[in-house]
């Protein structure tokens, strides 16, 4: 599957007087099984953008095709869109509304049609994709949780629909560093061993800068930059500074090194990438194997 | 002085035993303090902040606000001057059609005369460098410029107690600094004492104090270079290093001279200056 925005733009409150055009002539094809990052300050569209690429908003201009079909022109395609493409918004957990994780993860699947032996067969891989224990879990309250495994039963609602492309708005706002490297690695294997197409939305530039393969850049309602994460924060270092963001930590202390004339490389992206260059750099510098 | 007595909070809980979610805390915030709180979810962090105006009373043990109570119903208003609250989403804050109007706002409610109320205003905008901003409608600010208004409110009531409970989660990182710089000039500056609940070790790593809380206990406390010290301490309360620090016990299990300790980007660039 996948998804193609053709010159797509949207206004909100289109031909009134707080008319606001957020998105402009976007267009972006995202392939199957790629890992797209979005970054892109507060109010840069990225949401809307989101909401477009499921068909919940459609586009006032162009038009968005899946798999080459224009899904507003054949307004039968909408559940269909959905199924395949699944949405996780912000704070999912607010969500949450069932008495029991069983009803809320069952919520999609049953909406489609889905019963009896089958329905307990999906809620059960849904919650075994998340890592939590079916029959520990199923008769549970979703509100007894704490915040990471909400935020986990909230993801496996939107994975029981079996969708082939998952969209996640800041998944990991709010949680703690280690709830947060868990959704991150549920994440990771979602894309590696169950081969969906992610696309991710985050304010935290080591997360997307770790996580995806391909990173688009946002600003006012524009895609500014599209590119792999070395690329955009190397290459376009000083611009990603100037719109509001920033460049992960790791790559920032790089690229200030090396603009003070350190013989680095700077399109570093992880720690464990800027120690092996740091070290590297070290021992050519000397002074380094004596100590051993 | 803000001096918590034996705190202990339960909620009462749908399950059996009822839910503990402040244990027995002992501590004492002082004037110009500046102090962040970390913890996982469910350690207490936001329950911690309730009780610090007395949004959330203890079931045991005292609050002290500046020799106030905050069990004796007579004194929540004055508390409530004293200590201001700025939450995670600034859109559930702000309330008025203009900046101005919005930071008026507590003080419209306390009945101040308007030449009076004009200057606090005044005051407090230049505070958190907005006065350009005053006559925008709230809703057209970036997130960082949103919650500055939101802690202008606050300011403008003579707060000298700032909490913050993760002001910075909702924001991109010109916001998240926006907000980081003012309240450590407002700490600096005018003395105001601040406490913030973060979940980024790397902003912890900014404050000249760190608390750490875990299942509602009070289990660390300290500078944050005593604090980072304790990795594995830290990994076992869900919690983790800043990724600078990360980087410098890396590189010094590698080149023993290296310090493990340090905590911020800048300081990094000044050590690694030396060795490379």
């Amino acid at each position: 599957m996948f998804i193609h925005l053709k010159n797509v733009s949207f206004t909100y409150n289109l031909h009134m007087p707080f008319e606001t055009e957020v998105l402009k002539s976007i267009n972006l094809v995202i392939n199957k099984g790629e890992f797209v990052g979005i970054i892109g300050h507060t109010g840069c569209g990225k949401t809307t953008l989101l909401q477009i690429f499921n068909g919940l908003l459609e586009p006032t201009e162009g038009k968005i095709l899946i798999d080459g079909i224009d899904i507003h022109k054949e307004k039968m395609k909408l559940k269909e869109i959905r199924k395949s493409i699944g949405l996780t918004f912000q704070y999912p957990e607010n969500q949450l509304f069932e008495e029991t994780i069983f009803k809320e993860v069952a919520f999609g699947p049953k909406n489609l049609g889905i019963k009896d032996d089958y329905l307990e067969k999906t809620v059960k891989k849904a919650l075994n994709m998340v890592e939590m224990n079916y029959s520990i879990y199923k008769e549970r309250s979703p509100f007894s949780l704490s915040g990471g495994e909400m935020r986990r039963v909230a993801i496996a609602s939107t994975l029981a629909i079996d969708p082939e492309v998952i969209i996640l708005d800041e998944p990991t706002a709010s949680l703690d560093p280690q709830s947060r490297n868990s959704i991150l690695t549920l994440i990771r294997e979602l894309h590696c061993r169950y081969h969906k197409t992610i696309i991710l939305v985050s304010h935290n530039m080591e997360v997307v800068a770790e996580l995806a393969q391909r990173i688009l850049v946002m600003e006012k309602g524009r895609i500014i930059m599209d590119g792999t994460p070395r690329k955009i924060f190397q290459d376009f270092a000083e611009k990603i500074e100037s719109i509001g963001l920033a460049l992960p930590q790791v790559t920032y202390i790089m690229y200030k090194l090396k603009q003070m004339g350190k013989p680095l490389n700077s399109g570093i992206l992880t720690i464990e990438e800027a120690k092996d260059e740091i070290l590297k750099v070290m021992k050519k510098k000397g002074g380094y194997d004596e100590i051993f | 002085m803000i001096k918590f007595d034996h705190v202990t909070h339960t909620y009462p809980s749908d399950r059996e035993n009822e839910t503990v979610s402040l244990s027995n805390i002992d501590l004492d915030i002082h004037k110009g303090d500046f102090i962040a709180v970390i913890g996982a979810n469910g350690s207490g962090k936001s329950t911690f902040a309730k009780h610090l105006n007395g949004l959330v009373l203890p079931s045991k043990g005292d609050v002290i606000v500046d020799n106030y109570n905050t069990k004796d119903k007579e004194n929540i208003w004055d508390i409530r001057k004293k200590v201001g609250i700025v939450f995670q989403n600034p859109d559930n804050q702000l309330v008025a059609t203009t900046v101005e109007d919005d930071i008026a706002f507590g003080l419209e409610n306390i009945g101040m005369e308007e030449h009076k109320m004009k200057k606090r205003v005044e005051w407090a905008l230049n505070l958190v460098d907005m006065f350009d901003l005053r006559n925008s409608e709230p809703h057209l600010l970036s997130g960082g410029q949103k919650q500055k208004v939101v802690i202008a409110g606050a300011l403008a009531m003579h707060t000298s107690y700032l909490v913050l409970d993760e002001p910075t989660s909702m924001l991109d990182p010109r916001g998240r600094k926006e907000v980081l710089n003012i309240i450590k000039k407002l700490n600096k500056e005018e003395n105001i004492t601040v406490i913030y609940i973060t979940h980024f070790m790397s902003e912890a790593a900014e404050f000249n104090k760190i608390i750490v809380l875990d299942k509602g206990k009070m289990v660390l406390s300290g500078s944050p270079k005593t604090i980072f010290m304790q990795a594995s301490v830290l990994e076992n309360l869900s919690l983790e290093l800043p990724q600078v620090t990360k980087l410098a016990r890396l590189l010094s299990e590698n080149r023993l001279d290296f310090p493990p300790n340090i905590l911020n980007e800048e300081e990094m660039i000044e050590k690694l200056c030396l060795f490379i």
